[in-house]
C-alpha cells in the first residue's frame, strides 16, 4: 500500500519537492524567472540537511549547463532549472549536452522570449531549443510537473536512452499556481527511479577517457547519426516508464492525452497549461451535441508522429494551438510537425494553424469555443485556410 | 628541485603523436606542468589550438581524463566535476578511493576574452583547481586574429598592419593583475624558456587549497612568424626585454618578481625578432614603439615597487 498524500503546490514546489526525493548528486542553480523558485527551494532543502546535494551556484546560463555536463560526465545524477533567456543562453551547450549522451534532467519553466522584455508563459523558449538533440515533455499542472519530472530521471538514465530530458510547465500559469496533487513516498519515488550507473566517469583514474573531441568530416556524421538512437529508443522507454509509473502510482502516461477523442469529428490540439481549458470547453460543447475533443501533447521529442497520424487522421478538422512565435513558416513548430506527420495518412483532417497567449495572455473557455466553431464552419464550406489565427490579439 | 633527467622520467601522461605545429610551445608547457603533481589529473579543455591538435577523433594525446566542450565554458565545466567529486566522495562512492587534481586550460581567447565569465565565476566560488592560460597572444586556432592578450603594434588577420593602420592600436589586458584581485592564493607568470621556474610554479599551483592560476606564454612559430627552432629564445627575448615579467602574486597582493634580466634590453629587440612587429620599425610607426617601451616600463616599474614592499612587509612581520 503507497502512502502517498495529497498536497497544495505549485509547479515549482512540486518540481522541487521531486527533486528532492530522487536527490541528485549535484544540482546546479541560477534564478531565472519563472523557474527560480526551484533552485530557491533546492537550496533551502540542502541548507535544512532535508537532501545532500552538491550546489554549485553560477553565474549565468552558459555556465550552468557547462556545470552540468561536467558533473555528469564525472559520473553521477545532475539537475538543474531554467526559463527563457536561460535557457537559450545555454543552447550552445545544450547541443554538446545531447551529443556527449549525458543524462542530465533540467526543469523548465516556460516563458516567452526578448524583446520585448517578457515574464509570462509561452513555449519559445523551449522551441527554441527543439532541435538541440534533448526529449522534451510538456506538463499541464503541478501534478504533470512532480510526474514527469520522476519519469525524466528513469527515461534520461535508462542504458538505451542516456539523452537529457526537459521537462517543461507554463511559467507562472503552472510554475507559480497552486493546486491539489499527489506526492509519493521518498522510498517508493527511488525504487521507481533506480540507482545510477555511469557510462564513463571523469573520476575513475584508473579508467581515463577522453570526452568531447573533435571529429572532422571522417566522421561527424557516424556520431550524430549514432546519438539518434538514444532519441530513437526513447520512443519505446518513454511508453514503458509511463507504463510502470501507473502501475506503481497509479497515473498512466503516454505520448499524449486524448481527451473525448473516440466519437470525435473535431479537436484542438495543444500542449501545456491551457489544455485545462480546453477540457472545459469540451466538456461544454459535449452537453450541446457536439463531437469535439483535444489532444495534448506531452512528448514533444520524439516526436510522436506515427501515434499522431494514427489518433488525428480520421478526423473531420483539427485546430492546432500553438505558444510561440515561429516566424515566417505556415505555422507553430506543433502545427508543422504535425501537418508533416499527417502527410503519407489516406484520410486527413482539414489543419487550421493557430497562435495563442504569447507572453502570457489569456486564453478561456469562449475562445477556444470559438475555435470549434470556427473550424466546423469553415470545414463545411471545405474551406482551407493556410494562414496563421492569432487568439486574443489586438486589433 | 628536481633535476631536468628526473623530470623526464616520469610517466608522460601527454602522448606522442599530437597534431600541433612544428616548434609550438604549448607542447613543452604542458610536459612540464603534468608532471607538476604526482595525483591523477582531470582536465577541462577550452576550445583552441591544444583542443584541436590532441583530440581529434578516432585519436587522442591524452593519457588522463580529459573533457572538451566549448571555448567559454571550462572553469564552469570543471566545478561540475569538482562537485561531482565532493559529492561522490562524501558518500563513499567515488569509482578510485583517490586523493585527485584538477587542471582547466585554455588558450588567451579562452581565458581572457570568451571564458572570462566562467573564470572569473569558477575564481569566486574558490574552486580547489590550477588554472593554465598557454597564452600565444592571439586567436592561433583560427588563424592568427586579434584577441585582448594581442600587444599593440601587433600585425594579426583582424588587425593587420596596412597603408593606413599600423596593426593594434589597443593595449592588451593585463589578465594576471585581474586574475589577482579575485584574491585567490596563487597567480604566477612563467614562460617556457625559464623550466625550472615553471616547474616550480606548477607545483606549488596544485598545492595551495583554492584557485590558482598560471599565465604561461606561449610563442607560436606559425602566427608570431618566427622559425619553430626560435620558440624558447624568442621567449627569453620577452623576459630580457621585461615585456613578459616572470613573477608570482600571492594571496592577490604579495608580489615577487623570480627574474630581473642584468641588462633589460629595448623593446625593439623583441619587436626585431618576429615578423609580426616588422611593420613598427620605421620612422612614421615610432611612436607606436615608444608606446610599447613606456608600458613595459611601467609594468616592471610597478612590479619592482610592490616587491618592494612585499619584502618590507615580511621584514616587519
Amino acid at each position: 500500500m503507497t502512502m502517498r498524500v495529497m498536497k497544495v503546490m505549485d509547479g515549482n514546489s512540486a518540481t522541487a519537492e521531486a527533486v528532492r526525493q530522487v536527490n541528485p548528486d549535484v544540482v546546479v542553480v541560477q534564478p531565472i524567472t519563472p523557474a527560480t523558485p526551484i533552485v530557491e527551494k533546492i537550496s533551502s532543502f540542502v541548507a535544512n540537511g532535508q537532501m545532500d546535494t552538491e550546489i554549485v551556484d553560477v553565474e549565468s546560463g552558459q555556465s550552468a549547463i557547462s556545470g552540468c555536463i561536467g558533473a555528469s560526465a564525472a559520473g553521477g545524477r545532475v539537475f538543474t532549472a531554467s526559463a527563457s533567456q536561460g535557457l537559450v543562453s545555454m543552447h550552445e551547450i545544450l547541443y554538446i549536452t545531447a551529443s556527449l549522451r549525458l543524462p542530465i534532467v533540467a526543469g523548465v519553466a516556460n516563458r516567452a522570449l526578448s524583446a520585448p522584455e517578457n515574464l509570462y508563459a509561452d513555449h519559445s523558449d523551449a522551441m527554441a531549443e527543439r532541435n538541440c538533440g534533448w526529449l522534451q515533455f510538456f506538463c499541464e499542472n503541478p501534478q504533470e510537473a512532480y510526474d514527469n519530472l520522476i519519469q525524466a530521471y528513469k527515461v534520461a538514465e535508462h542504458m538505451e536512452v542516456r539523452t537529457p530530458v526537459m521537462v517543461s510547465m507554463d511559467g507562472f500559469l503552472t510554475s507559480h499556481s497552486q493546486e491539489n496533487l499527489y506526492i509519493e513516498e521518498t522510498g517508493e519515488v527511488n525504487e521507481f527511479v533506480g540507482k545510477f550507473n555511469p557510462v564513463f566517469s571523469l573520476l575513475d583514474s584508473e579508467h581515463p577517457v577522453t570526452v568531447g573531441s573533435n571529429a572532422a568530416s571522417d566522421y561527424y556524421f557516424e556520431h550524430k547519426v549514432n546519438q539518434l538512437q538514444g532519441m530513437l529508443e526513447a520512443r519505446k522507454v518513454i511508453k514503458e516508464v509511463g507504463r510502470e509509473f501507473g502501475d506503481r502510482f497509479g497515473r498512466y502516461y503516454g505520448y499524449f492525452e486524448a481527451y473525448k477523442m473516440e466519437d470525435a469529428d473535431r479537436a484542438v490540439v495543444l500542449m501545456g497549461s491551457a489544455a485545462g481549458t480546453a477540457k472545459e470547453t469540451v466538456d461544454q460543447l459535449r452537453t450541446q451535441g457536439e463531437k469535439v475533443g483535444l489532444l495534448k501533447l506531452r512528448v514533444f521529442r520524439p516526436f510522436p508522429y506515427q501515434e499522431l497520424k494514427e489518433t488525428l487522421s480520421h478526423l473531420n478538422s483539427i485546430a492546432i494551438l500553438d505558444r510561440s512565435f515561429n516566424p515566417g513558416t505556415p505555422g507553430g513548430p506543433l502545427c508543422n510537425e504535425i501537418k508533416a506527420a499527417l502527410y503519407d495518412a489516406r484520410q486527413k483532417p482539414l489543419v487550421f494553424p493557430y497562435i495563442y497567449g504569447l507572453g502570457g495572455r489569456d486564453i478561456g473557455v469562449n475562445d477556444i469555443a470559438g475555435i470549434f466553431k470556427e473550424i466546423k464552419e469553415k470545414s463545411e464550406k471545405d474551406e482551407i485556410i493556410f494562414e496563421i489565427k492569432y487568439i486574443g490579439l489586438r486589433d | 628541485m628536481m633535476t631536468l633527467k628526473e623530470l623526464a622520467s616520469r610517466e608522460d601522461l601527454f602522448a606522442a603523436g599530437h597534431m600541433l605545429c612544428p616548434g609550438c610551445s604549448i607542447p613543452v608547457i604542458l610536459k612540464l606542468v603534468l608532471r607538476a603533481t604526482q595525483y591523477p589529473l582531470v582536465t577541462s579543455n577550452a576550445t583552441g589550438c591544444l583542443e584541436k591538435g590532441t583530440a581529434h577523433f578516432p585519436r587522442s594525446s591524452w593519457k588522463l581524463n580529459w573533457i572538451h566542450t566549448a571555448v567559454g565554458n571550462a572553469p564552469a565545466s570543471m566545478s561540475g566535476i569538482t562537485a561531482m567529486y565532493r559529492s561522490l566522495k562524501k558518500q563513499g562512492r567515488l569509482p578510485v578511493q583517490k586523493e585527485l587534481k584538477f587542471l582547466v586550460i585554455g588558450g588567451d581567447r579562452a581565458t581572457y576574452d570568451s571564458g572570462f565569465q566562467s573564470l572569473s565565476g569558477a575564481l569566486a566560488r574558490r574552486e580547489d583547481f590550477v588554472y593554465l592560460c598557454y597564452d600565444n597572444q592571439m586567436c592561433a586556432d583560427t588563424g592568427g586574429q586579434s584577441s585582448s592578450a594581442t600587444p599593440i603594434g601587433a600585425s594579426t588577420t583582424t588587425t593587420p598592419a596596412g597603408d593606413v593602420l599600423p596593426g593594434k592600436l589597443l593595449s592588451r589586458k593585463n589578465i594576471s593583475a585581474v586574475i589577482a584581485s579575485h584574491n585567490v592564493p596563487y597567480v604566477a607568470q612563467s614562460a617556457p624558456w625559464i623550466w625550472k621556474d615553471l616547474y616550480r610554479k606548477a607545483e606549488k599551483a596544485f598545492e595551495v587549497f583554492g584557485p590558482a592560476y598560471l599565465n604561461v606564454l606561449s610563442p607560436c612559430p606559425n602566427k608570431w612568424k618566427i622559425p619553430a627552432s626560435k620558440t624558447i629564445e624568442v621567449a627569453k627575448l620577452a623576459a630580457d626585454t621585461c615585456v613578459w615579467p616572470i613573477y608570482e602574486i600571492k594571496d592577490g597582493t604579495d608580489v615577487t618578481v623570480n627574474y630581473k634580466p642584468k641588462q633589460k634590453l629595448p623593446v625593439t629587440q623583441w619587436l626585431k625578432s618576429q615578423a609580426r612587429f616588422k611593420h613598427l620599425l620605421t620612422q612614421e610607426n615610432k611612436w607606436i614603439v615608444n608606446k610599447i617601451q613606456e608600458e613595459v616600463d611601467k609594468e616592471w616599474d610597478l612590479l619592482l615597487s610592490l616587491e618592494y614592499k612585499n619584502q618590507n612587509k615580511m621584514r616587519d612581520n
